[in-house]
């Protein structure tokens, strides 16, 4: 599936060292990783939480419920205005935690607390075929691969298996947007809706 | 020989072939795997070119031997002829295409644009990938869209085929008959979790995949043993990719170069052994393929030879894969050889036909 050129100087040389010789010289030279890189620190943090993934998921499900308990109050303010704070937040704490590009459609729970948007390909279903031997990415070297990450996360999680579950593609529109608060009031519309349907059964 | 072949239609060797029960396109491909029969398919060197004749000719390099050919988009991140466009040209001379699509150049709208335009034109089999990064190719200021992943790809392409919509739910006046293919890389890590992705590209609406380039067989066993523990076998024809390796230099090349190919030390040992290392990489792939073809629930082979086509043929014939059945090859047809027999007639021999003398003649 993949092209191959043997080239005759040497064993390292790929199409893009070709690429990067024939770029015009230049005193300023910003470090060769892609540009989703370099808007991020190092990655000791992200694995940090992967490696205490069942502890986070445990923290996660109280965190939900305390969330959905205040949804009266998130109401009674209007979701509209609590969402700037809380996706400041939100935005800050999980980018702390696993490098979070607010995607607005959180799966962490289902990927081993390994965030699948800092993917180079943002695949959201597990690791392509070109994880490196060593398990780092294809197109970072020096990056281990998210969903390797993802797989081991998993393993120590109570409902590990969910990485099974086939993601829907990204809703680009919802970028920006808080998914807690979504879930929250998804969560809380259905409990409703359920109540309502045990009322006219009952 | 002039005469129908089987899994051809008799009204124009370009025309999709009569919907059978149970399958879900009118390709030759479904109908040869669900037969039972082992299958070959291969994959076509796009060309860098504007030129039909460049494709039709690579591709007549396969006649006979093949019984799908992949038309690849754009692999490695490198430019060449679109996969739309090589299945164009192929359908219309009666190949089988597989038609490749990558979620790294095109968002979800092209997609499913490109399906039913594929569709239409009478590719009977996609196969979905993510595709390599940009940064592997000759252009890596490109803006890498990967707006779907494979798995949302089969998605995309399976709700199109059984519900008729496109991924908004808009209604599709005919929609698409596909066979609907992935592929597998059983050699890269997290191998633990590779069968599990197998089942979530089902579970999406593979029906068959393509392996990544097998050198390792006891690792390729290994997961098929998985597979076939989990039931997945019977749910997906799998096809096991081999490919003759030019030279050990070539074969550490790929090693250190290509992310996702596992070649062992052994391998390159026995090309490094060898008199003639070309000849020895054609003959462990005709190995390889002489051990896969025994594990059970391996359905067929995807020869991937690239610049190396000439030896697919060889490659399949001296494996004896095919047990001596051949694919559909384009012969000339009963009705072509009339036209071409009186066209010759009218263009090489000197005479002045009359209508009288035509009369004549006719009675």
């Amino acid at each position: 599936m993949s092209e191959t050129t043997p080239a005759k100087d040497g064993p390292t040389v790929t199409q893009a060292t070709l690429n990067k010789k024939a770029a015009p010289k230049s005193d300023y030279k910003p470090a060769d990783v892609s540009p989703q890189r370099r808007v991020q620190r190092s990655f000791a943090v992200r694995l940090w939480s992967v490696r205490h993934s069942k502890l986070l998921e445990w923290f996660y499900a109280k965190f939900a419920d305390t969330f959905l308990l205040l949804h009266p109050l998130w109401k009674g303010l209007g979701y509209n205005r609590v969402e700037g704070p809380i996706k400041f937040v939100e935005k800050r704490v999980k980018g702390f935690m696993f490098d979070c590009r607010m995607c607005g459609q959180c799966i962490l729970s289902s990927t081993g607390m390994s965030c699948p948007m800092n993917c180079p390909k943002q695949l959201r279903n597990g690791p392509c075929g070109g994880v490196r031997a060593n398990g780092n990415c294809e197109v970072e070297p020096d990056m281990p691969c998210v969903w390797v990450k993802a797989w081991e996360g998993s393993q120590n999680m109570v409902h590990g298996d969910r990485i099974l579950t086939v993601q829907k593609p990204v809703d680009q529109s919802l970028r920006e947007t808080s998914a807690w608060l979504r879930v929250t009031a998804q969560a809380a519309a259905a409990r409703e809706a359920a109540a309502t349907k045990t009322g006219a059964s009952a | 020989m002039i005469g129908r072949q089987r899994d051809e239609n008799p009204a124009g060797i370009h025309l999709p072939l009569d919907p059978l029960p149970g399958h879900t396109s009118r390709g030759r491909l479904e109908r040869v795997l669900r037969r039972g029969e082992f299958a070959v398919t291969t994959e076509l060197n796009p060309p860098d070119s504007a030129d039909p004749e460049d494709v039709y000719n690579r591709a007549k390099i396969f006649d006979g031997w093949v019984d799908a050919i992949n038309a690849v988009d754009a692999s490695g991140a490198n430019c060449h002829m679109s996969s739309v466009g090589i299945c164009a040209l192929l359908t219309r001379m009666g190949y089988a295409p597989i038609m490749q699509i990558a979620c790294r150049d095109k968002n979800r709208i092209a997609i499913q644009g490109d399906v039913l335009g594929g569709a239409a034109m009478g590719v009977a089999n996609m196969l979905c990938l993510t595709g390599d990064g940009v940064q592997a190719g000759d252009q890596p200021g490109a803006k890498p869209v990967f707006d779907l992943d494979c798995m949302s790809l089969l998605e995309t392409c399976r709700i199109m085929r059984d519900n008729g919509k496109f991924l908004s739910g808009r209604k599709l006046t005919t929609p698409p008959q596909l066979f609907l293919g992935a592929a597998i890389n059983p050699f890269a890590p997290p191998i633990d979790f590779r069968p599990h992705r197998l089942g979530k590209k089902i579970a999406s609406g593979a029906q068959f995949v393509q392996s990544q380039y097998c050198f390792d067989v006891p690792m390729f066993r290994a997961y098929m043993q998985k597979v076939r523990d989990l039931g997945y076998t019977e749910q997906c024809f799998i096809l096991c990719g081999v490919g003759p390796l030019a030279s050990a230099k070539t074969a550490k090349w790929i090693r250190s170069n290509v992310p996702g190919i596992h070649i062992p030390d052994s391998v390159i040992k026995r090309l490094e052994g060898a008199q003639d290392q070309k000849k020895e990489g054609k003959q462990l792939c005709i190995d390889i393929i002489n051990e896969v073809k025994e594990t059970p629930g391996v359905s067929g082979v995807h020869v991937m030879a690239y610049r190396q086509e000439e030896y697919v043929a060889e490659i399949v014939d001296e494996s004896g894969v095919l047990k001596g059945r051949q694919p559909w090859k384009r012969e000339i047809r009963r009705d072509d050889q009339l036209v071409a027999d009186r066209l010759d007639h009218i263009l090489h021999d000197e005479i002045t036909e009359t209508q009288v003398d035509m009369v004549k003649t006719a009675h």
